[in-house]
């Protein structure tokens, strides 16, 4: 079973030699991928006086890893959320946010959050499946079969193919992060935002996840939350650090080199500037 | 002095060390269920036969357990009879009772009118003794097995409904979060999410209504009946028969014992993530 995860771990980490990016370059058809733009986002919760987020610019390309960084509590999460739609009746919001193309967010972006949240009650397959139940067009009888397949596919990608009946109280951690992950690929949506994901799993399957959600979500825009500098880095196109009271966003210029990254000695010292700003941040 | 004191802690810790070992050993020799439901009865059966021996106890006031054994046997049709009114009551009602409970909750979860009209109703529902309300059951339902059901029912109600709304309520906010985002109408999130993660407290509602629905039922047959278990006791202690009066309540209580052991195995096969 950890056979695939390790080559598909051991094709990334060689992906730095010249080869394998050119190999990379020619990227998937883009027809889905989607860039979101937030010009002067204000964002201020109904319960408090005083506002979480202003003057908040992020541009978030198509296609590629957005990872926005910043001290727990800075409105990372709250921002993210927003954009999820899950904060609509809580928060008033100010600012432009848009898309290219233009679409209705709402059913386009696919959600994953730092529990795996997966329903104890359902085998790793039937949470997969999660999202053909819900929505207008929940799962007719017909297409069923066909959704049945693409579920079992995607667990084989994520290196579960044999643990499609167990349940979620059966498997690791990093195994249930795993099947939350082909659940977030079932929805296929062309944005992905995710919420520190991966920092509840120790170092390695951490390691090891990242590496396989960026392959999996390749032709996806991507925005990952975090607050670990260390993954940022290795992961981002684009980096961007939150801060302040109320917070607001500050774009910083990654290295050059092809994600997710090797560590080298351009990342350490772009990780000792981001810990210098974060630092400034917590007085 | 201290090479002393070290010795004795050390002779300490080898005691203690052994007396834990003998526990584990003990709990493993015990630990079968039905192993431990033996003993304990054959405990309490011996303890029943000592008070009555030692104290002399005259049999129509706490008859030997052999006596009541002996009664059991020779009446076993008459007490089969009864028997199978009162459990026949007390499955319906719990039916019932879960049914009325599933429904309220649900009502109460959907309508927030209905909510804020109808909990301070079921709490005072709850403060009017289930006993009080038995006379009037009886007049509206007649001396059936109708109004023993509708006791059990009442009897279990509260603690299903609120259980049932708890657990329908308190569902993990990143549960609805990832439905929302997946685009859940109300309904779907209910049904998908919601409701089969309120089963495991509903289950809590469920264990603690099998143990109390015989009350109703019991108490109920009281007040007025021609059948059941609790009519017999009545009868049997009008005529002085203590015997069989506890010939009865050996049967209710084994009646009561398999009806939970039952319901637990069940749920835990139904809801094997429950915690």
């Amino acid at each position: 079973m950890d056979r695939s995860i390790i080559s598909s771990v051991a094709t990334l980490m060689s992906a730095n030699t010249p080869l394998m990016s050119v190999n990379r370059q020619p990227v998937p058809a883009l027809k889905s991928a989607v860039s979101i733009d937030i010009a002067g986002g204000y964002l201020r919760y109904h319960d408090s006086a005083e506002a979480t987020i202003a003057g908040l610019n992020i541009r978030i390309p198509a296609g590629a890893w957005t990872c926005i960084l910043g001290r727990s509590g800075c409105g990372k999460s709250s921002l993210l959320r927003y954009l999820a739609n899950l904060l609509e009746d809580k928060v008033d919001w100010a600012g432009a946010v848009n898309t290219q193309p233009a679409f209705d967010s709402k059913d386009q972006i696919a959600y994953m959050a730092q529990q795996d949240l997966l329903m104890p009650w359902l085998s790793a397959l039937d949470n997969v499946m999660l999202s053909t139940k819900f929505g207008v067009a929940a799962s007719s009888t017909k297409k069923t079969h066909l959704l049945f397949d693409k579920a079992h596919a995607l667990l084989q990608k994520v290196g579960l193919g044999d643990k499609a009946n167990y349940l979620p109280q059966q498997l690791s951690g990093g195994m249930r992060q795993r099947v939350a992950l082909a659940r977030t690929l079932m929805q296929d949506k062309p944005i992905v935002l995710m919420d520190e994901p991966f920092s509840a799993l120790d170092a390695v399957t951490r390691y090891r996840l990242q590496n396989l959600a960026y392959q999996l979500l390749q032709d996806k825009t991507v925005v990952l939350i975090t607050h670990d500098p260390q993954e940022a880095i290795r992961l981002a196109s684009r980096l961007y650090i939150m801060q302040g009271r109320p917070a607001y966003a500050e774009s910083l210029s990654v290295p050059a080199s092809v994600t997710p990254r090797n560590f080298d000695a351009e990342c350490a010292e772009l990780q000792q500037t981001i810990m210098d700003r974060l630092e400034q941040d917590y007085e | 002095m201290s090479e002393f004191t070290q010795l004795d802690t050390h002779q300490v810790d080898t005691a203690q060390v052994n007396a834990v070992s003998r526990e584990i050993k003990s709990k493993q020799r015990f630990s079968n269920p039905l192993l431990r439901m033996l003993i304990s009865a054959a405990v309490i059966i011996g303890l029943w036969q000592a008070v009555v021996v030692i104290f002399e106890m005259p049999s129509f006031i706490l008859p030997s357990p052999f006596d009541v054994f002996e009664r059991l046997i020779e009446r076993h049709q008459v007490l089969l009879k009864h028997s199978w009114v009162t459990a026949q009551e007390i499955i319906l009602g719990l039916l019932f009772g879960l049914t009325m409970g599933l429904f309220f909750a649900l009502q109460m979860l959907l309508f927030k009118p209905v909510k804020r009209w109808l909990l301070p109703l079921l709490i005072a529902s709850q403060a009017i003794p289930v006993f009080a309300i038995a006379p009037v059951l009886m007049l509206w339902l007649g001396y059936g097995i109708s109004s023993k059901i509708v006791m059990a029912a009442l009897i279990i109600f509260f603690p299903i409904t609120t259980c049932c709304y708890d657990g329908l309520r308190n569902t993990p906010v990143g549960y609805l979060d990832l439905a929302k985002t997946m685009g859940a109408t109300k309904w779907q999130m209910l049904r998908h999410i919601q409701f089969p993660a309120a089963l495991p407290a509903l289950a809590s509602g469920i264990r603690v209504a099998v143990v109390i629905a015989p009350i109703g039922a019991v108490a109920g047959e009281w007040v007025g009946s021609s059948e059941g278990l609790g009519y017999l006791m009545l009868q049997a202690n009008a005529r002085m028969m203590i015997d069989e009066m506890f010939a009865a309540l050996f049967i209710l209580s084994a009646l009561s014992i398999t009806l939970y052991f039952v319901a637990d195995k069940l749920l835990k096969k139904l809801i094997p993530w429950q915690t």
